[in-house]
């Protein structure tokens, strides 16, 4: 294997292995939750909580664990930060956990995180995973940031709702009759259709 | 929560139509977009997913009303949840290779498939969610995994014809395609919307 530097390893996560626009992982939150940014990014950033820390437990043990039971060995530990998540995040921004629901516990069966642990974590030292459970998150949080963008703006007409910033795009008219169906589950399949076009040609130039 | 007669027909017209799993909840969507290029191989992993659904979610209320709830640990639910599918999974794997060899050729690569569907663990917690009872879980994992299968089916279907019909523009080949075409059945699901509200 080709030496990789520790930069590569934070960045490939960004574009070149987008894992949700390039490796077509961890779409059922990305199609759920992208209604308003707030939501995405808070769902981004756990995603990326519990993939930097899982990669960190995995790789950590990596050597303990039998090859054999290593499947339902890396569910455990990945559940076991869920959890955590749930927790924290039930006991500290109650409104954002209930606006993501369901999606929260369902961070465990997100391929993302069982396929670094499997691909990365399991095969490289503690650094290398952090960095790559970091950056694999960070792209995940900046693709789910993306979808919501142009959702938000298009079917609510407002930017960051939810929050004290949230501000109106087009102008209270446009607010009145946005073009809802963006909101809805159809506008999140073609939104995630198109993206995943202008993401596949910024990644072949 | 209670319901009449006609409350558990509605139930089921909810699961399979107005909220489905697919289209509207956004579960599963890994082998929706994965396993949906032939109707053989997408009826295959629909019947699989029905299976394994409506066992688990009898297993997993019955985990939670029994064990987990009276003894305070409902906030190991997620854990425990998972472990009990991985496992049925596994179990039922053997099961069928024992039984019926011919159901296992058909199913086999699609069963291991099914520990990392999330629609499988969001059936067991959103019926934990919705206080739902015994005969409501189990009738609401069987009618919202039907739902997917549905879907599954019909979807594959569509692929099928765009694929042999259609010159798709070379920057929309692929998953973008697809991705479009989803939506536009998603559209014709929206028309389910409020028909029935639980």
């Amino acid at each position: 294997m080709a030496e990789l530097t520790a930069v590569q390893d934070l960045n490939k996560g960004l574009v070149r292995e987008n894992p949700l626009f390039v490796l077509v992982l961890g779409t059922c939150p990305a199609l759920a939750l992208t209604t308003t940014v707030v939501n995405a990014l808070g769902m981004g950033l756990a995603v990326t909580f519990v993939l930097a820390m899982s990669n960190v437990a995995i790789s950590l043990l990596r050597k303990v664990i039998p090859s054999e039971v290593r499947i339902p060995a890396y569910i455990v530990v990945i559940a076991s930060f869920v959890t955590m998540v749930d927790m924290l995040m039930e006991a500290y921004f109650l409104s954002l956990y209930q606006a993501l629901g369901v999606f929260i516990p369902l961070i465990v069966v997100n391929c993302i995180i069982l396929g670094r642990a499997e691909a990365f974590a399991a095969k490289n030292g503690l650094w290398r995973s952090l960095l790559d459970g970091l950056g694999m998150g960070l792209g995940y949080m900046l693709a789910l940031g993306s979808m919501a963008l142009i959702r938000e703006v298009l079917g609510n007409g407002t930017l960051l709702s939810g929050t004290p910033l949230e501000m109106v795009v087009f102008g209270e008219g446009f607010k009145a009759n946005p073009v809802l169906v963006m909101v809805l589950p159809p506008g999140a399949f073609l939104t995630f259709g198109l993206l995943m076009v202008g993401a596949n040609r910024l990644r072949r130039s | 929560m209670e319901l009449s007669v006609a409350g558990y027909f509605q139930l089921i017209f909810w699961a399979v139509f107005v909220n489905n799993f697919i289209l509207a909840q956004f579960l599963g969507i890994c082998p929706f977009l994965g396993v949906s290029k032939k109707i053989e191989s997408s009826m295959g992993m629909g019947i699989a997913v029905v299976f394994v659904i409506t066992v688990s979610s009898v297993i997993t209320w019955l985990l939670y009303h029994l064990l987990l709830a009276p003894l305070g640990l409902s906030f190991l639910k997620t854990i425990v949840f998972i472990l009990v599918i991985a496992a049925l999974v596994q179990f039922v794997e053997m099961v069928i290779k024992k039984l019926s060899p011919g159901l296992f050729q058909a199913l086999g690569i699609y069963l291991p498939l099914i520990t990392t569907n999330c629609a499988v663990l969001g059936a067991a917690l959103l019926a934990i969610q919705k206080d739902f009872n015994f005969l409501q879980s189990l009738l609401y994992g069987f009618a919202a995994s039907v739902g997917f299968a549905l879907v599954l089916v019909v979807f594959a279907g569509i692929r099928q014809r765009m694929d042999t019909t259609t010159e798709t523009p070379a920057f929309l080949r692929g998953m973008p395609v697809t991705l479009v075409a989803a939506g536009i059945l998603s559209l014709a699901f929206l028309g389910f919307a409020g028909m029935v509200k639980m």
